[in-house]
């Protein structure tokens, strides 16, 4: 096995030019996903999908007290959307900016509880389904702590983001990072990312930014640490990520017990049953009865 | 009343994906494996017993529970021509590839004793030719026998897997309800097949059955409402909207019908009407619970609300990085 791989996205410095999905559509042929006008803001696919590999969110920050309107210039200054002073009577102060991706967990729900094996670790530590094996049974879609899997319902199988295996097997960096014009999407050994993601934010909360955090980058976190791992600029749920997710397999021996508790009780209410009524009168017109199967 | 909790969220749109599970299938599935599972116990206590005509109808519902259950699975996969892919794995992680082993095994014992039971009296044919074979006439009865205790050991665990394929989901209502959810599934199943039994058994071999259901019934009642009670908030999708509609119903079903067991004696309307809405009754359960799961998994309050809370009392899943 070579070196664990991962995507950082520093959304930090995310413009929201998605660059990533169009590049991940043209590399992997994924189908078009609508050409859907959201009217909440300026994206378009809403949310990851089989359709979705990547997906660029867009959130509009409400203004807040009136001491954070000075890190709305800073914010200016790092690329941000230059438009704050026209934003002030709807009430935005600013914009956040996000390409949302599959997490590659490193205890993956749907990896575990996939039927057919068609979903797969990878020599990358990366998790890919392979298409010719899925049966499209569904179970890897609910699964997921994240919603980023999902079926292909005109095609029937599930699809999502494959950290660019092929370009990988390749030597190549995934389609999205390569796109990435502000490096955003950092492609790398996962060790390194993390060590650069921890300098990054350190670096923003010197300069200003004290809700400048990492999220999915912990290995002791419910699903062992993500694969592909976050800089966030405001709470996980603002961006549409479970704020404390957990590999629901965690639980499944736990699962097992009370459903192995629930069929002995099944088994001793039938037992029951027929013991308590053996005695009753039972009216047996002659042993025509038995032999009628036998 | 549990407050309504603030929580913040993308545009109120889902965090996770709902089942994509359809309808009927699903838990049309979910009832009918409960079922068999429960029937198939049923057989084998009547077996052992000697309640002869029950034997043979508890076997034959349980044969007909299994396949026409395994039926709508596969018609439910998107692929369905790839339906034998489950059996590529034997993978412990996953609930429906240890689900997709019982069922075959299960479906397999359930057949061979419904077939054993039937030979005497399938017509002449060339597709029966083989059962007349001297050879297997003659071992028929006694492997007919062997599988039914057999699907004994395979049934309570078909009537209560299915709760742990559910529950081994991100989908709040479902994941959080694993401990209640098998006594739900396993009293629905009871259910099921008392009046299974209770419809298809003369009435002089049916007291087993019409206790199986009474039993099924109060089970079903008890495991339903500590879940929705325990749940807190996440009994929401239960009470509310669809779903609740469908979990009121279904109550109401299970309930009339298991009382109607104690008193239906030997009145055939009676039992008719009690078997029916007992069946009803399982039925509406599975719909309910699969339309609870859809009604949490779209709303993001229930994925981001117990997160939220779980953080905030500074009991993660997760660790927080070290540099916080």
């Amino acid at each position: 096995m070579t070196e664990r791989m991962g995507f950082f996205t520093d959304t930090s410095v995310c413009i929201g030019c998605k660059a990533c999905e169009v590049a991940c559509k043209e590399w992997n042929d994924v189908p078009d996903d609508g050409f859907v006008f959201r009217a909440t803001s300026y994206d378009n696919t809403g949310s990851l999908g089989a359709n979705t590999w990547r997906h660029v969110a867009f959130i509009e920050q409400p203004r807040r007290t009136p001491p954070r309107e000075e890190w709305t210039g800073a914010e200016g200054g790092e690329g941000q959307d230059g438009r704050d002073g026209r934003e002030g009577h709807d009430g935005i102060e600013g914009w956040l900016m996000s390409s949302d991706v599959c997490k590659h967990c490193t205890h993956a729900a749907c990896l575990d509880v996939c039927p057919t094996g068609a979903l797969f670790r990878t020599e990358f530590d990366t998790v890919v389904v392979q298409a010719d094996v899925c049966n499209g049974c569904g179970y890897c879609v609910p699964a997921c702590p994240y919603g980023v899997i999902d079926r292909r319902e005109r095609d029937g199988r599930a699809f999502k983001c494959t950290m660019c295996y092929d370009r990988q097997l390749g030597g190549l960096e995934p389609a999205c990072a390569k796109a990435c014009p502000t490096d955003s999407i950092q492609f790398g050994p996962l060790d390194e990312l993390r060590v650069r993601a921890e300098e990054r934010v350190e670096r923003l909360r010197r300069e200003g930014r004290p809700e400048a955090r990492l999220y999915g980058a912990s290995p002791d976190d419910g699903v062992g640490g993500d694969g592909a791992f976050f800089l966030l600029l405001d709470e996980p749920e603002t961006y549409g990520l479970p704020p404390d997710p957990v590999v629901t397999t965690r639980d499944l021996p736990a699962m097992w017990r009370w459903a192995g508790g629930a069929a002995l009780s099944l088994a001793g209410a039938v037992t029951v049953s027929f013991l308590s009524t053996r005695r009753g009168p039972v009216p047996s017109p002659a042993g025509a009865r038995r032999g009628w199967w036998r | 009343m549990v407050p309504e909790a603030e929580f913040r969220s993308y545009y109120g749109q889902p965090i996770i994906k709902s089942p994509v599970w359809h309808e009927p299938h699903m838990p049309a599935y979910l009832y009918l494996g409960g079922l068999s599972g429960a029937a198939s116990m049923m057989a084998a206590a009547a077996r052992i017993s000697g309640h002869d005509r029950l034997a043979l109808t508890a076997r034959l519902t349980a044969a007909a529970g299994a396949t026409v259950g395994a039926g709508f699975l596969v018609a439910e996969l998107g692929r369905p021509e790839r339906f034998l892919n489950m059996l590529r794995v034997f993978k412990p992680t996953s609930p429906m590839s240890m689900g997709s082993w019982l069922l075959a095994a299960h479906s397999g014992l359930t057949a061979l004793a419904a077939t054993a039971a039937l030979a005497p009296v399938l017509p002449a044919s060339a597709a029966t030719a083989v059962l007349r074979v001297p050879s297997v006439a003659a071992v028929l009865p006694v492997a007919g026998d062997a599988a039914t205790m057999a699907a004994a050991l395979t049934g309570p665990l078909m009537s209560t897997y299915t709760a742990v394929l559910l529950a081994d989901t991100a989908v709040p209502v479902w994941h959080e309800a694993h401990r209640e959810l098998p006594f739900l599934f396993a009293g629905s199943a009871l259910a099921s097949a008392g009046a299974a039994g209770m419809l298809t058994a003369p009435r002089a071999e049916a007291g087993p059955a019409r206790a199986v259901a009474v039993l099924g019934a109060a089970v079903e009642t008890v495991a339903g409402a500590v879940m929705e009670r325990r749940l807190g908030m996440l009994g929401e999708p239960y009470q509310r909207g669809k779903a609740g509609g469908r979990m009121r119903t279904a109550r109401a079903l299970t309930v009339g019908g298991g009382l109607l067991a104690v008193v239906a004696g030997r009145s055939r309307v009676l039992t008719g009407l009690c078997g029916l809405a007992l069946t009803a009754g399982a039925l509406f359960t599975r719909f309910a619970v699969l339309e609870a799961g859809r009604a949490s998994a779209a709303d993001p309050r229930y994925t981001v609300v117990p997160q939220r809370r779980r953080l905030d009392a500074g009991n993660p899943a997760s660790v927080p990085a070290p540099s916080r």
